[in-house]
């Protein structure tokens, strides 16, 4: 039997054991180098053993519980799906979300950790792998050819009780079974499994060591006698074009995702909160402060933050406020929308990133704007990072999420019921007096928003000091300018007059363009730039996006030089 | 054996230290795959030759060495060449200043390709994580926007206005400072740094570092400085160099491949990344294909 580096079939890796709290332990299967790590939540990921940036391995990166982070230039990983998360070098960016490190099938049973080169068979127990109380052999290393070592144990066999082979490199006698995990042609490592507990498990343990331990040596010594076998050599994926180009900013178009509605609760007065979960797998990777476009079933579009932590992949949690409903806005959400319901979102984009290089982050959040400060804190609690998060509601009103904002180790301040006049005064002693690498992030209604940016700012903090996010487009658009706008795709130049915006010309030219807000808030609109400077008026673009004047908004922004060239 | 491509042939490599090899003894090495024997004659220049039984420590009269490869002394180090290589040495003009502290800081070997460690030294994303309270510490892990550019003229990856915030930035340093550094790389695998000084703002300390390619996935990092400090002994300074690439040496050598992939997919750049981007692209236009995985052309 020759080995295959696509080999379908699924080998032990690992021992449960291998993998301790916050631990990160080096594997390999088939030539391929792997990194094994368990996350808080008890997942375990088995990943190429590289960081996607200069390619150190990341067995010798940190488990931080929900990220993994490289040792070289502290990239986080993502527990779940590799998708990076944090780029220490550019603190203010977002990464692209296209930075997915790659990852390989993983089950955990009978004490061990089983994975495939892979995903083209799905886990099978082994035969007679049920109802058992299985105990773990300790994991001999071989340097010999699997399929020899495979024979080696077959003739361990005693006389009475013949072996019987089983899929993959695997053979039993009686209640003791074999499995051998092909590290490279030349390598393997004998995981043995015992089908009961053994009465004492110290003995059991050092008499199949020492059973092993000989085996090994017998097959190591006629191994060298033979010529080395050829190592595997397999092949590193190649990242995505568009990320092996300058600049790294790739911005999404409207890719979306459908879920389930798992949980709908109240988790306030006036607060439901939805459980979103993938109806198959996990969810796309999102970064602290991110949103969900969620495009209602009445055709409409909404936008809310992703509550959740480090990690945390299986569902999306968000926010609904009942009171905004009755406006109109999400009223099908809370009124019609059931637990069991399928729903239809957008990947999670990043207006409001969180930078993980402050001294001291303040977060600031009224009502409802808890929910992208609750991820942030969740993020840095995961990093221990110091943060401070005060919390105003209004009196009378219980405060959302508050289980889940006391279950965090940092300093979190509830407000309820503060008069008017106190609110100012209790903002200001939070910020304090600025000094460098400390940084605020406010979420909550208008008023608040500009108190938070009026008191900072004379307190001394930098406007870069300063975060918060719109999902409203308040800023009065200025369409006072006049350009032509060729249509490189359509082979035709249209003249966009002051008072008129480019999508309205370009509907009046007899072109279809999707949108849905027509504020600049949802991004249906967006289109690539070939030529030209925009005059970005939107907010869904994060700020290095605008800079990188590769994409616009067709219904608010406009021109900056004379012609604008667009993909269209 | 691999072949070695015409550019890296013809080119002055680094071999070793000169205060290091006896006058009159066989010090050995290896370079491009290539076993070599130096010593130094009676007037203290360097002898090199393809080593056949000669043994490190024997003793030799150099004049019976017949066959010799090129070899000359610069910068501190002996640098021979396998093919015919350029009438002088990439200029480090700072090095003949009187008042510098020039000296060579060790040879470490690297299980890795010398252009992975040329890249390296290029980098300053990796200080907060790795040179941890000395190069730099989180929470200061921003790259700033900087320049870089091919020279043309000197054949030369350039590159300017890098800032990093650092909290020893050398072993003169009292506290914190955002130090500023140009980078140089006038040779496929050697590089020279110019860091603000913190005795003089107006002269910058000078570190480089050679690496010797030995295999294609193995090389020595030789360090020199050239600095303006009245204070530190040589032995500090030498011995604060150490501490920065004893720390470099285990992150290099769990980088995969080893060889540095020159296709702009196999790995992932970001912005902080310029200039191994322009290393990696002038290594592809000279043709070097030695220490490299060249794109699939």
């Amino acid at each position: 039997m020759t080995l295959s580096l696509s080999d379908p079939t699924w080998y032990p890796i690992a021992s449960s054991e291998d993998l301790p709290y916050r631990h990160v332990y080096q594997g390999q299967l088939l030539g391929r180098e792997l990194a094994v790590w368990r996350a808080d939540d008890g997942n375990v990921n088995v990943w190429e053993n590289r960081c996607l940036h200069r390619g150190v391995r990341l067995s010798i990166g940190i488990n931080e519980g929900g990220e993994l982070k490289c040792q070289y230039h502290g990239w986080r990983y993502a527990n779940r799906s590799a998708g990076c998360t944090y780029i220490p070098a550019h603190p203010a960016d977002a990464p692209a979300r296209r930075i997915q490190n790659r990852t390989y099938p993983v089950r955990e049973a009978y004490g061990l950790i089983w994975s495939s080169a892979n995903d083209q068979q799905a886990f099978r127990p082994f035969a007679g792998a049920e109802g058992h109380d299985w105990f773990a052999l300790r994991p001999m290393p071989v340097n010999a050819a699997p399929e020899d070592v495979l024979a080696a144990l077959v003739g361990l066999a005693p006389d009475d009780q013949p072996a019987d082979l089983l899929p993959g490199l695997a053979v039993r006698f009686g209640g003791t079974y074999y499995f051998v995990q092909p590290v490279d042609a030349g390598r393997a490592v004998i995981r043995g499994l015992l089908r009961e507990r053994p009465a004492d498990p110290v003995a059991a343990l050092r008499h199949y060591n020492e059973l092993l331990s000989k085996l090994r040596d017998r097959l190591e010594r006629s191994a060298s006698r033979k010529p080395a076998p050829e190592p595997l050599q397999p092949a590193y994926d190649k990242v995505s074009a568009d990320l092996a180009t300058m600049p790294d900013i790739a911005i999404p178009r409207g890719n979306t995702v459908t879920v389930v509605v798992k949980r709908k609760w109240t988790s306030a007065d006036g607060v439901i909160g939805f459980e979103l979960a993938a109806r198959d797998g996990h969810l796309p990777t999102f970064q602290p402060g991110a949103h969900i476009d969620l495009h209602l079933p009445n055709g409409m579009t909404r936008q809310y933050s992703i509550t959740n932590g480090p990690g945390e992949l299986m569902s999306y949690i968000i926010g609904v406020k009942q009171e905004s409903a009755s406006k109109g806005g999400s009223k099908v959400l809370v009124e019609t929308v059931r637990e069991g319901d399928l729903l239809s979102i957008s990947e999670p984009r990043n207006n409001f990133p969180l930078r993980r290089d402050a001294t001291r982050t303040v977060l600031i959040a009224g009502g409802i704007g808890i929910t992208p400060l609750l991820s942030m804190a969740r993020f840095l609690d995961k990093s221990a990072l110091p943060y401070e998060l005060h919390y105003f509601t209004r009196a009378g009103e219980t405060t959302a999420f508050r289980s889940e904002l006391e279950a965090l180790h940092g300093k979190v301040i509830f407000h309820t019921g503060l008069p008017r006049s106190e609110i100012g005064t209790t903002i200001a002693a939070a910020l304090g007096q600025w000094s460098m690498a400390q940084h605020v992030y406010v979420c909550g209604p208008g008023p608040m928003l500009e108190t938070v940016r009026a008191t900072a700012t004379a307190q001394g903090w930098p406007d870069e000091s300063i975060h918060f996010e719109y999902f409203k487009n308040d800023k009065i658009i200025d369409s006072s300018s006049s350009f032509d706008v060729e249509l490189a795709r359509s082979a035709m130049t249209l003249h966009v007059p002051s008072g008129k915006s480019i999508m309205e010309v370009m509907r009046e030219a007899g072109l279809t363009v999707p949108s849905s807000c027509e504020q600049g808030a949802c991004g249906t609109c967006l289109t690539t730039v070939i030529e030209g400077e925009v005059d970005h008026q939107d907010v869904y673009l994060n700020d290095s996006e605008k800079r990188a004047n590769s994409c616009m908004m067709t219904c608010v922004s406009r021109a900056k030089s004379a012609r604008l060239v667009l993909d269209i | 054996m691999t072949s070695i491509d015409p550019t890296t042939r013809d080119l002055w490599q680094v071999i070793s230290a000169t205060d290091e090899v006896p006058v009159g003894m066989v010090e050995t090495t290896m370079l491009l795959d290539v076993r070599l024997a130096l010593t130094r004659d009676n007037d203290g220049n360097p002898v090199v030759w393809r080593r056949t039984d000669e043994e490190q420590g024997d003793e030799i009269d150099p004049e019976t060495i017949m066959d010799r490869l090129p070899a000359i002394t610069g910068y501190g180090y002996v640098w021979t060449s396998l093919g015919n290589p350029p009438r002088e040495l990439f200029p480090i003009p700072e090095y003949a200043e009187a008042d510098r502290k020039n000296m060579s800081c060790g040879s470490i070997g690297l299980a890795v390709s010398a252009p992975r460690a040329v890249e390296n030294f290029l980098d300053m994303g990796h200080f907060p994580y790795v040179h941890t309270d000395i190069l730099g510490a989180e929470p200061h892990t921003e790259v700033k926007e900087y320049d870089v550019e091919v020279s043309e003229e000197r054949d030369e990856v350039l590159a300017t206005r890098c800032r990093f915030m650092q909290p020893k930035a050398a072993k003169s340093a009292t506290s914190a400072m955002e130090v500023e550094y140009v980078y140089r790389v006038p040779h496929p695998f050697c590089s020279v740094l110019y860091k603000s000084c913190p005795e003089d703002e107006n002269r910058r300390d000078v570190i480089a570092i050679f690496l010797q390619p030995m295999t294609e996935e193995r090389c020595r990092a030789h360090l020199l400085q050239s600095m303006i400090d009245s204070t530190s002994t040589i032995t500090d300074l030498r011995r604060f160099q150490q501490t920065i690439f004893g720390q470099d040496k285990p992150i290099l050598e769990n980088q995969y491949p080893k060889r540095l992939p020159l296709d702009p997919r196999a790995e992932t750049p970001i912005r902080a990344d310029k200039s191994a981007i322009a290393y990696r692209r002038w290594l592809s236009q000279k043709g070097i294909t030695y220490g490299v995985i060249p794109m699939a052309s």
